[in-house]
């Protein structure tokens, strides 16, 4: 959370050691101390639930279904098995999580690259190239944000299905996927309903590079697609940056897209539909919903906790500027 | 017993397939914009050269060369776009005035199936409540904690702590939720909520089974989701309050509280609007949640999750999609507040 503070107030801390801030005048005033038990209460409450759950996917069977997590401490027993069963194991009933892990690592690369790649492509026209009707495009790209994706389900279902006649003419036949290139659909629809958004943040950043290194490079011959490639590309990396974990978050943690257009089976389901199914017809099986849950967490944990500072410069940039 | 990492391979392969047409359709775009332009650059200079030999009267440039960049660099976007959302959504539009098959005309009746059916109205109420709540309990807590650890030894740990959920996903969260929530009728509690109502002399309960409580505990999910989100935006708002306008009211004299309420909540007004508005869209969707938690049992259903069953589960395409288009509708006035909001800060 280091770089959460992008402008840090002018003489945050006066000589004589009182905060100058108004909030840090509040909490002063509110009694530090009880200021301090507040937030440590909600931090408790907001970190135990998640704690709980990671313990609890460390012990036997047994004892997680007779007691409650809580009792670990005073009759420590901690396993692996319940990781190496909804892994790997083998029955049905198991999890076979390894194989989903592999499916939303195979939905999730490139449902982050299209978008990020055709945005960036989009944002540089809207901003750099003079041409009729600009500003009216924009404006229909960025209004398209507000349409929820659960206007185009039954539809684009019905697209990727049975393909698309006008007047008796097939214009796109039916994709028929099976199995595991049912991916291409998913990524398909990731893409589609990323690209408002992801056009909107990078516009905002890349409208806003100096117009001079712009018309320089053009005084000196340079194409558009040469100066999006060895301009613009290497200065906006940190906005191709926070879209992408964005992105990734999204579609790693996406359920409804996943379970409309990639079906149910292990040949194509991400985790967390296996995870959501699991939770529905297994629920008291905690031995490996816990373990489950957890392992389904743990990629965009990893992910968030190393480009946190990415993420919530996006973050602002995209729902402040807005 | 073992799992077989060969089964694996064709999704590998696929994934390998996703990557090969990435690179070419990118670098292929990419390429046809460099060498198409030289191509013509090339053919001008052989042009003005053979027109600079012979005395001919120089060609004249033509300017239509910057739309075609255009038109390339937007093709993908535009495509995707048609083809994904414009054309879907006005097609949902148009099959939420039809039958459950998408054959016949109906008029509005699906809309009037959908406030007089009980068990949909009750969705609608559901929504309402979820809609109330968690914008306002979320942002209540973001700013509660915003201004208690602004400046405090250990501000980065302690926010990170809050923030975290919010790489969880919601069908995560929810079985995270649903094991504090769990009930056992015989022996000791493994549900933390539970443990603590019989360790208080109470009664263990199925939580999740009482309406209308358990959507109250569906919104406790949502809550610890989102409450970073809105700790986040606002924090940076807070911290972003000029130092002399505090100093001003410092020498002025004001309490704490008059500042609280005079200074630092006009200051973070833009903020506190942009993070309600974000989440109030982000509630009316949720989905994810009431799925993996109950699946829209027990009175818990929302318009996203009931639109679900209605379309993908029980077929019913005109009904579904009447609970999409409506959706769509709640969620114009939000957008409509933020941008007036935007304008007049822009005059103001």
């Amino acid at each position: 959370m280091t770089t959460a503070t992008p402008t840090v107030a002018v003489g945050t801390q006066k000589t004589d050691g009182t905060p100058s801030t108004t909030a840090g005048r509040v909490r002063k005033r509110l009694n530090s101390r009880t200021a301090t038990l507040i937030s440590i209460i909600i931090a408790v409450f907001w970190t135990i639930p998640t704690f709980g759950l990671l313990i609890s996917s460390l012990r036997p069977e047994d004892e997680i279904k007779t007691t409650g997590w809580w009792t670990a401490f005073t009759n420590p027993q901690f396993t692996l098995e319940n990781y190496q069963q909804v892994l790997f194991g083998r029955s049905s009933s198991s999890g076979q999580l390894a194989s989903y892990f592999i499916n939303s690592l195979a939905i999730t690369v490139p449902s982050v690259l299209f978008p990020l790649a055709f945005a960036s492509l989009a944002a540089y026209a809207l901003a750099w190239i003079k041409f009729r009707g600009r500003d009216w495009l924009y404006i229909a790209i960025f209004a398209l944000q507000i349409v929820p994706l659960q206007m185009a389900l039954v539809p684009l279902l019905k697209f990727f299905s049975t393909g698309v006649t006008v007047g008796g003419v097939t214009l796109m036949p039916a994709w028929d996927l099976v199995d595991e290139q049912k991916f291409a659909q998913v990524w398909f629809a990731h893409t589609c309903f990323a690209l408002p958004f992801a056009v909107f943040l990078l516009h905002n950043f890349i409208s806003q590079l100096p117009g001079d290194l712009m018309e320089a490079a053009r005084v000196d011959g340079a194409t558009h697609p040469k100066i999006f490639r060895t301009i613009v590309l290497p200065l906006i990396a940190p906005a191709l940056a926070a879209f992408g974990i964005f992105q990734f978050l999204w579609v790693w943690n996406d359920l409804l897209v996943a379970l409309i257009f990639a079906g149910g089976g292990n040949e194509t389901a991400p985790l967390t539909v296996r995870l959501a199914e699991m939770a529905g017809t297994r629920g008291n099986e905690w031995q490996r919903l816990t373990a489950g849950a957890f392992v389904s967490i743990v990629v965009p944990l990893i992910v968030f906790l190393s480009l946190q500072r990415f993420f919530v410069r996006g973050l602002l940039a995209g729902s402040v500027k807005g | 017993m073992e799992f077989d990492f060969a089964e694996e391979q064709p999704k590998f392969l696929m994934l390998m397939y996703g990557l090969i047409a990435f690179v070419v359709v990118v670098g292929g775009l990419l390429l046809l914009l460099d060498v198409v332009p030289a191509w013509f650059a090339r053919r001008r200079e052989a042009q003005l050269v053979a027109a600079s030999a012979s005395g001919a009267p120089l060609p004249r440039r033509r300017r239509q060369g910057e739309g075609l960049f255009a038109l390339f660099f937007l093709l993908p976007t535009l495509l995707l776009l048609t083809v994904g959302l414009v054309v879907p959504a006005i097609r949902t539009t148009l099959l939420s005035f039809m039958d459950a098959g998408s054959t016949n005309w109906v008029g509005l009746r699906n809309y009037g199936w959908m406030f007089s059916d009980d068990s949909i109205v009750r969705v609608l109420i559901n929504t309402l409540i979820w809609v109330v709540l968690v914008p306002l309990i979320a942002t209540g807590f973001g700013l509660i904690y915003a201004v208690l650890v602004d400046k405090a030894r250990f501000e980065a740990v302690a926010k990170s702590l809050i923030f975290l959920p919010m790489a969880i996903s919601f069908v995560g969260a929810s079985i995270i939720w649903k094991f504090v929530y769990a009930y056992r009728g015989d022996g000791d509690q493994i549900g933390l909520l539970n443990q603590i109502v019989v360790s208080l002399g109470g009664e263990p309960k199925q939580w999740l089974l009482e309406s209308p409580l358990n959507t109250l505990l569906l919104i406790v999910i949502m809550v610890w989701i989102q409450a970073g989100f809105a700790m986040v935006v606002l924090s940076a708002a807070i911290k972003a309050i000029p130092g002399d306008i505090v100093e001003a009211a410092r020498l002025d004299g004001v309490s704490p509280w008059q500042m609280f309420w005079q200074i630092t909540m006009p200051s973070i007004r833009p903020a506190l609007i942009v993070v309600v508005v974000t989440l109030t869209i982000a509630t009316l969707k949720v989905f994810d949640i009431v799925r993996t938690a109950t699946n829209g049992n027990y009175d818990t259903s929302v318009i996203a999750s009931e639109m679900y069953n209605q379309a993908f589960r029980y077929g019913q395409n005109g009904q579904g999609s009447a609970l999409a288009v409506f959706l769509f509708l709640l969620v114009i006035p939000v957008v409509i507040y933020q941008i007036r909001n935007l304008r007049q800060q822009r005059e103001g």
